[in-house]
């Protein structure tokens, strides 16, 4: 099908975007990589008055590392994403994340902070922000402001970003422990939605886990983070592998208790609760076999 | 109030093209429709399929998720302009002598897809494999052939690219020999 019809603007800063925002309202819709934005027009699902195209503004843009924190600026690419030596030693989270979205071509325009403001539940940038614990950077005519990714997740394609906002960046503390994480993903076909999708990551101190997050995608309605399954790792000496298969068997039973799936059009909620057990399984595995085991 | 079409230039395999632009349409619309490029296709008009996979900047997209308008300033090679320049020749070549192709709707894209394949072998110097090709075609549909020969006629292109490197490596190798027992 074909899009509506809309305007289009490029404006080359945040103080003209904000004026276009202010101009139209509602109406107004930020477009950046477009790689959801643009189905949804073709299928006709949205018909915003303007499309914003924020891809000009130079705020958005970039990685940088200063001061102990790694900023991931709006618009940088899936596919920059995956070939950064920065994030893949900073952050490898992100990158054995960065794979396991769409395909290359999807991957080479489709933008971090769109997939962190359009809150798809099946995404992988919203479930690896909660497990990494990143502030997101939002600014409006009125300033900025930090939103911890834990908050601004509130549900189905549901943000805390205001009206007249801009996601201009996620920041990330830099670990001073070593960390190991491990991203995995459950999916029909290559590059499809998660059917249900882990995001886990720890911190070793003396050997043992400490502060462990697992984070699951395409298991609710925004990233879940199973507090309860997590802590079961927590104290856990990661060389012991009885104490290990124990840990394994208590997350495990932890999260049947604290994670209810919501059923998509293929997987019913218990094949989605088991789904999120193998992982949780797969998971521990590897983060107990090497410090940066990629998925 | 229908919103008013756009001045936009955008350089089309190599030539500058000023067109005014209705803001809606999509780059594959505008490349088969406005300048009678029908070499990329349009499938599903989502995403899903790949058949209308292009060039922008030098990187690999779906024109059927890039507005025209927003393409303004930019570079964007269709598989027109890389059948003109050469460039996907021998995967053109094994595709043809693989039979890797049947209907040939999704062949422009993949062909598309395919360069990326060869070309990051090239800029790696790693060993790509079919499990590779199979993970960089996983995007674009075909719905002919089955896939076993279009891996076929890719993998045919990395092991001659491969073999190519080796010899060209050998050479430098011997003349760099042939060199220090001159001196």
């Amino acid at each position: 099908m074909k899009a509506p019809a809309f305007a289009y603007a490029r404006p080359n800063s945040l103080s003209a975007v904000f004026d276009l925002q202010d101009q139209y309202g509602a109406g107004a819709t930020l477009l950046a990589g477009g790689q959801s934005l643009l189905p949804s027009l073709n299928m006709r699902l949205s018909s915003p008055q303007i499309l914003i195209d924020i891809t000009a503004v130079p705020e958005l843009s970039g990685v940088t590392v200063s001061n102990g924190v790694l900023r991931i600026g709006a618009l940088t690419t899936h596919a920059q994403i995956a070939v950064s030596a920065d994030i893949r030693r900073y952050l490898p989270l992100l990158s054995q994340a960065a794979p396991h979205i769409a395909h290359p071509a999807i991957r080479n325009a489709g933008t971090f902070g769109g997939s962190i403001a359009m809150a798809d539940p099946a995404a992988e940038w919203p479930a690896c922000t909660v497990a990494l614990q990143a502030q997101l950077l939002l600014a409006s005519r009125g300033g900025q402001r930090r939103v911890k990714a834990s908050d601004f997740f509130r549900g189905l394609y549901d943000t805390a970003m205001q009206p007249g906002e801009v996601l201009l960046a996620a920041e990330f503390n830099l670990a001073t422990a070593p960390q190991r994480s491990v991203f995995l993903e459950l999916a029909r076909r290559n590059g499809d939605y998660a059917i249900v999708g882990l995001a886990a990551c720890t911190s070793l101190e003396a050997g043992r886990f400490v502060a462990t997050r697992l984070v699951f995608l395409g298991a609710a309605s925004k990233p879940f983070s199973a507090a309860g399954a997590a802590a079961a790792l927590n104290g856990v000496n990661a060389g012991d592998t009885e104490q290990i298969a124990l840990a394994t068997r208590v997350a495990q039973q932890t999260l049947s208790a604290e994670l209810q799936p919501n059923a998509d059009l293929y997987n019913s909620a218990a094949t989605k609760l088991h789904l999120a057990r193998v992982l949780t399984g797969r998971a521990i595995t590897a983060l107990a076999a090497s410090p940066r085991n990629a998925s | 109030m229908t919103p008013q079409p756009l001045e936009t230039t955008i350089i089309i395999n190599g030539r500058a093209v000023t067109r005014s632009i209705e803001p809606r349409q999509h780059l594959v619309d505008f490349l088969r429709d406005e300048l009678d490029l029908t070499g990329t296709h349009l499938g599903c008009e989502h995403g899903a399929c790949g058949a209308c996979t292009v060039q922008v900047d030098g990187l690999t997209v779906r024109g059927c998720l890039k507005l025209a308008v927003a393409c303004n300033g930019k570079t964007v090679n269709t598989i027109e302009g890389l059948t003109d320049s050469g460039e996907l020749a021998a995967l053109q070549k094994a595709f043809h002598e693989r039979n890797a192709l049947q209907c040939g709707f999704c062949t422009p894209g993949m062909l598309i897809t395919a360069l990326d394949v060869v070309r990051e072998q090239v800029n790696t110097k790693t060993v790509l494999g079919r499990d590779q090709i199979r993970e960089a075609i996983s995007g674009n549909y075909c719905r002919c052939t089955g896939y076993q020969s279009i891996v076929d006629a890719i993998e045919e292109v990395l092991v001659a690219q491969r073999g190519a490197a080796q010899v060209l490596s050998d050479a430098a190798e011997s003349i760099a020999q042939s060199a220090g027992a001159k001196v």
